[in-house]
């Protein structure tokens, strides 16, 4: 090791030391940034982000139509079978043809690890993950859910 | 009382006079030792409290966190309620530990800065122990700390407790080497160990503004050398806690393990302290050269709030290379120390004199 490259390496290594307190210290003179959220108290104004998974909804619209063709593609897609589509066939009273109506779309919040892969799967976008993280309740019973509101329908020309 | 902010020579003089008015000399001098010793276990209780909190914070700070928030105001009160805790836990002993020893370790590595703590200056008149060997005396004091690490890996019977001490026996015992030489550097020029003196030569300007290019060598080696010295980061090695749990305090719970982090605390505070004395005048305020009119304002803000602000910057120092560089591996460690350190440091050991000699210092 020559006497050269002891001394530039003190220089750099004097650098690259002074490079990483400079980003400590923007951070610590820039308290603004800070990105730690005091959770309880600021529950009011709390708003996660759009990315967040917090539970699996399916969209209503104001008519309280859905848009759930009742396809199962989301229970297969399931990797923890925590969505059951229950439908039915009915006729249709206009076509006379025979078509597959939701009765319930039972969603067990208890076992969804939040992977994305129903909403990812569905044909028709009628599934989607809110930003709700707040689920903690006392009885485990009230963790499986029924999606579709009482009365719901299909939106016309969905299918 | 003659109390005075900005001098306590009469105000100690005049509590020493009142005890020797109402006991009899030995008696007096007991109550006096007794009064210290009170003092100085209050301070290092504050200290300890203080700094666990400071560091909480300073750290959460850099990490772009908030840190305690929830315990009292701005969580003030958390290291209390933290050391409450500790007290409240079981000391356990672990099974085939050394039972004395495991206990004395404890002690020991308290009671080397408690020893070192009484020659710091705090203001003028304000110092305990003013040794015309101060220096010396608090770089040979605050060593033992490494016989209680050593001690405390030993007695421990794990692993993980033994490799950690016997790795911070290494890293003191070297790292000392650069301590003093790089104390010794300013020593060059103040020609004298005793702490009042180094101080009252600095009161035309610090030796860090004085003593030239190598005095800010002096003082970036010191500084350097004393964090490593004191196992604190980026050199915890010692107590690595990704590889070796908690090294040497792996074994202790309780108060004892309390022991260990106050220990490291209050080192954290002599080392400032030394720091502040040796370079940057101690309680001295900032005075240029022969220039009144500064001088005099300088003059005006008390001795003691001079030596705590310094204190305080060297510490956040401290903090800032603890939470912002990553941890030296064990042969780093040393190659840093023997190959990079030492050596810089005897060159400039050598240009101070060098500089001493011909006078170039201001």
């Amino acid at each position: 090791m020559g006497l050269k490259k002891y001394i530039s390496d003190i220089f750099y290594g004097v650098k690259s030391l002074i490079t990483g307190m400079k980003v400590t210290g923007h951070y610590f003179v820039r308290p603004k940034e800070i990105i730690t959220q005091q959770y309880p108290e600021n529950r009011e104004s709390l708003k996660m982000f759009d990315r967040f998974r917090g539970e699996v909804v399916l969209i209503h619209d104001e008519n309280n139509m859905h848009k759930c063709t009742g396809c199962s593609a989301c229970e297969l897609a399931c990797p923890n079978g925590s969505i059951e589509i229950i439908s039915d066939k009915v006729i249709d009273p206009e076509t006379g043809k025979s078509t597959k109506v939701i009765d319930k779309f039972v969603y067990h919040l208890s076992m969804c690890t939040f992977c994305n892969l129903c909403i990812l799967s569905c044909p028709t976008d009628a599934i989607k993950m809110a930003q709700n993280f707040e689920h903690s309740v006392f009885d485990r019973s009230e963790l499986t859910k029924v999606l579709n509101k009482p009365g719901s329908k299909i939106m016309p020309g969905i299918r | 009382m003659n109390f005075n902010i900005y001098d306590f020579t009469g105000f100690v003089n005049s509590i020493k006079q009142w005890l020797n008015s109402v006991f009899p000399p030995a008696v007096a001098d007991i109550t006096g030792f007794v009064i210290i010793g009170i003092c100085f276990l209050t301070f290092i209780t504050l200290l300890g409290l203080s700094l666990v909190y400071i560091e909480r914070k300073v750290c959460a700070f850099f990490q772009q966190r908030l840190g305690p928030m929830r315990v009292g105001f701005w969580g003030t009160a958390q290291t209390v309620a933290d050391i409450i805790k500790l007290i409240f836990k079981e000391p356990l002993i672990a099974k085939g530990s050394d039972k004395f020893l495991f206990n004395l370790a404890a002690f020991i590595v308290i009671v080397a800065p408690f020893m070192a703590i009484a020659a710091v200056p705090f203001a003028k008149g304000l110092h305990v122990l003013d040794f015309d060997i101060g220096l010396f005396f608090i770089t040979a004091v605050s060593s033992i700390g490494v016989t209680g690490i050593l001690l405390a890996g030993w007695s421990s019977n794990n692993k993980y407790s033994l490799i950690g001490a016997m790795r911070s026996g290494a890293q003191i015992v070297s790292y000392e080497l650069s301590v003093v030489l790089s104390l010794l550097t300013i020593i060059v020029l103040t020609g004298s160990l005793q702490l009042s003196a180094i101080i009252e030569s600095q009161r035309d300007g610090w030796w860090i503004f004085k003593g030239n290019i190598p005095a800010i060598i002096a003082f970036f080696i010191f500084i350097i050398a004393s964090t490593a010295e004191s196992n604190r980061g980026p050199f915890d090695m010692a107590e690595a806690e990704s590889e070796l749990t908690a090294g040497f305090h792996t074994e202790y719970s309780g108060i004892k393990f309390a022991y260990f982090f106050l220990a490291e605390y209050i080192n954290l505070f002599i080392i400032a302290a030394v720091g502040a004395t040796v370079f940057f005048g101690g309680w001295m305020p900032l005075h240029i050269g022969n220039f009144e009119f500064f001088n005099k304002i300088m003059d005006f803000i008390p001795p003691i709030i001079w030596f705590f602000g310094k204190i305080a910057a060297l510490i956040f120092l401290i903090m800032w290379f603890k939470w912002t560089f990553p941890r030296l591996r064990i042969d780093q460690l040393l190659t840093l120390e023997w190959k990079y350190l030492l050596p810089i440091n005897l060159v400039n050991l050598l240009m101070m004199s060098v500089v001493a000699l011909n006078g170039w210092h201001f």
